[in-house]
């Protein structure tokens, strides 16, 4: 076993092995991932950039443009791209690689794929560690891809500094686009497959439907491009420069760090009730076939786990 | 902890007949693993690079052109080369019985050849998993 100080020199000396263990403990969440990120939080440098959009919309192909254009300016760059993870089996076939194939030997490239493993939202849960370790590795932007998502995954607007939308003609009506959540979630909404018929309308839709939401928020900027050809990509470029322009280094850590703080908060919130359901009822087992068998609400476990922890609480607070 | 067996699926040399690969990486999903597939047309620094920075537990190679005495010794040899010959390889495809030995002899620990059973590579995928641990 490879220990802590191990990889975190391997990863400070630019070890591609070292980065790619310490990927694996926290993807794992093997026992000692959390003294590893603690380590190296205060190492991450630079920015992170979402991509999400529906199945086919082409964001594999997006991405690859971007490293390549990140690549160009002499940045390293880091790509997690999340498939999902059958519910049945567990297993994945991850396949994004496929279309970032040019750059599989460029060693400034490093290229994760993850399987959501149950998670959902559109990431894997160890999707935002995956992305410190990578920073903090020196890989600048590091880009999110998230799995195929439909109406309100927005998970990854949580987790980037940028995120980008990605949508293309022909995969629905304007309904869609104006159900709550998905629009919101874009820094750049990106029309891709721009030498598609039903482009225009696609734009109409989607500007009108921007037109909507209320003065003094936040407005996605709208590009058209063709991640195929190469048609727009500049006019994108700009976008994303522009909006970079607009992070500070500073703030964009300290914003990170209270996003991470409430995310773990939740996650302790999931452990916490795990070891109160050990003690009030002896594990999730139990308490699952009591309901199973009509014994028990879900409301009456919420409701007998809250008391008992207030009552830790007072029984501390008395001493 | 929430470990998954992680196999990559690699395809070097000229042949695009991925069906055999994608068959294979289908059925190791199936079985619960995490399966990276590349593609085809991969040279063996690609499938060892795509590897290292995956962190996968095996490689598996499939090759239906005839150079597999060349490429698949390649494909172990540059993984040694970059310290990772923890990683188990296993390759596939239309392999003369008799280039076998020279296979195994240069770092696969099981050929398979036409008509095998997907259930036996994952057998043999769960079975070494066993000897490690």
């Amino acid at each position: 076993m490879i220990s802590t100080t191990d990889i975190i020199s391997g990863i400070t000396k630019g070890s591609i092995r070292a980065t790619a263990r310490a990927l694996s403990k926290v993807e794992n969440g093997s026992p000692d991932a959390t003294d590893l990120l603690d380590q190296l939080f205060s190492r991450q440098r630079g920015f992170t950039l979402g991509v999400t959009g529906p199945p086919g919309a082409g964001k594999s192909t997006l991405v690859n443009r971007m490293i390549s254009r990140y690549r160009t300016s002499g940045n390293s760059v880091g790509v997690i791209a999340v498939d999902p993870s059958s519910p049945f089996t567990g297993g994945a076939l991850l396949g994004d690689r496929i279309r970032m194939q040019s750059h599989a030997t460029d060693p400034k490239v490093f290229i994760r794929s993850m399987g959501s493993r149950g998670h959902l939202g559109g990431l894997s849960g160890a999707t935002r560690d995956a992305s410190l370790v990578l920073s903090a590795a020196g890989y600048s932007p590091v880009i999110i891809e998230t799995v195929g998502v439909g109406q309100a995954e927005v998970e990854v607007a949580e987790l980037a500094d940028i995120t980008l939308l990605v949508l293309v003609p022909g995969l629905g009506d304007d309904v869609q686009s104006m159900k709550a959540g998905i629009m919101e979630i874009g820094d750049i909404i990106v029309l891709n497959k721009s030498d598609r018929s039903g482009i225009e309308q696609l734009e109409n839709y989607v500007k009108a439907s921007l037109d909507l939401i209320p003065p003094g928020l936040k407005r996605p900027e709208v590009v058209r491009v063709s991640a195929t050809s190469g048609d727009g990509l500049e006019d994108l470029w700009s976008a994303l420069d522009r909006m970079a322009a607009t992070l500070s280094e500073k703030d964009k850590i300290l914003r990170s760090a209270v996003k991470t703080m409430n995310q773990i908060l939740r996650e302790n919130g999931v452990l916490f009730s795990e070891k109160l359901l050990e003690l009030e009822y002896n594990g999730r087992e139990t308490v699952e076939k009591l309901i199973l068998a009509g014994r028990l609400t879900p409301y009456a476990v919420g409701k007998k786990l809250l008391e008992r922890a207030e009552r830790m609480f007072e029984h501390n607070g008395s001493k | 902890m929430n470990r998954k067996i992680r196999v990559l699926i690699g395809k070097p040399g000229l042949d695009g007949h991925d069906r055999g690969a994608k068959y294979i990486a289908r059925a190791l999903r199936d079985a619960g693993m995490e399966v990276v597939y590349t593609g085809i047309r991969q040279t063996p620094e690609a499938i060892a690079d795509a590897a290292i920075q995956e962190d996968v537990d095996f490689v598996g190679i499939s090759l239906l052109s005839g150079a597999h005495n060349h490429l698949f010794p390649e494909v172990a040899r540059i993984l040694r080369e970059k310290d990772a010959s923890d990683i188990i390889l296993f390759g596939g495809g239309v392999i003369p019985e008799e280039d076998i030995p020279g296979l195994k002899e240069s770092g696969y620990s099981a050929i398979f050849t036409p008509g095998t059973p997907a259930a036996e590579v994952v057998e043999f995928i769960n079975s070494q998993m066993e000897k490690r641990q």
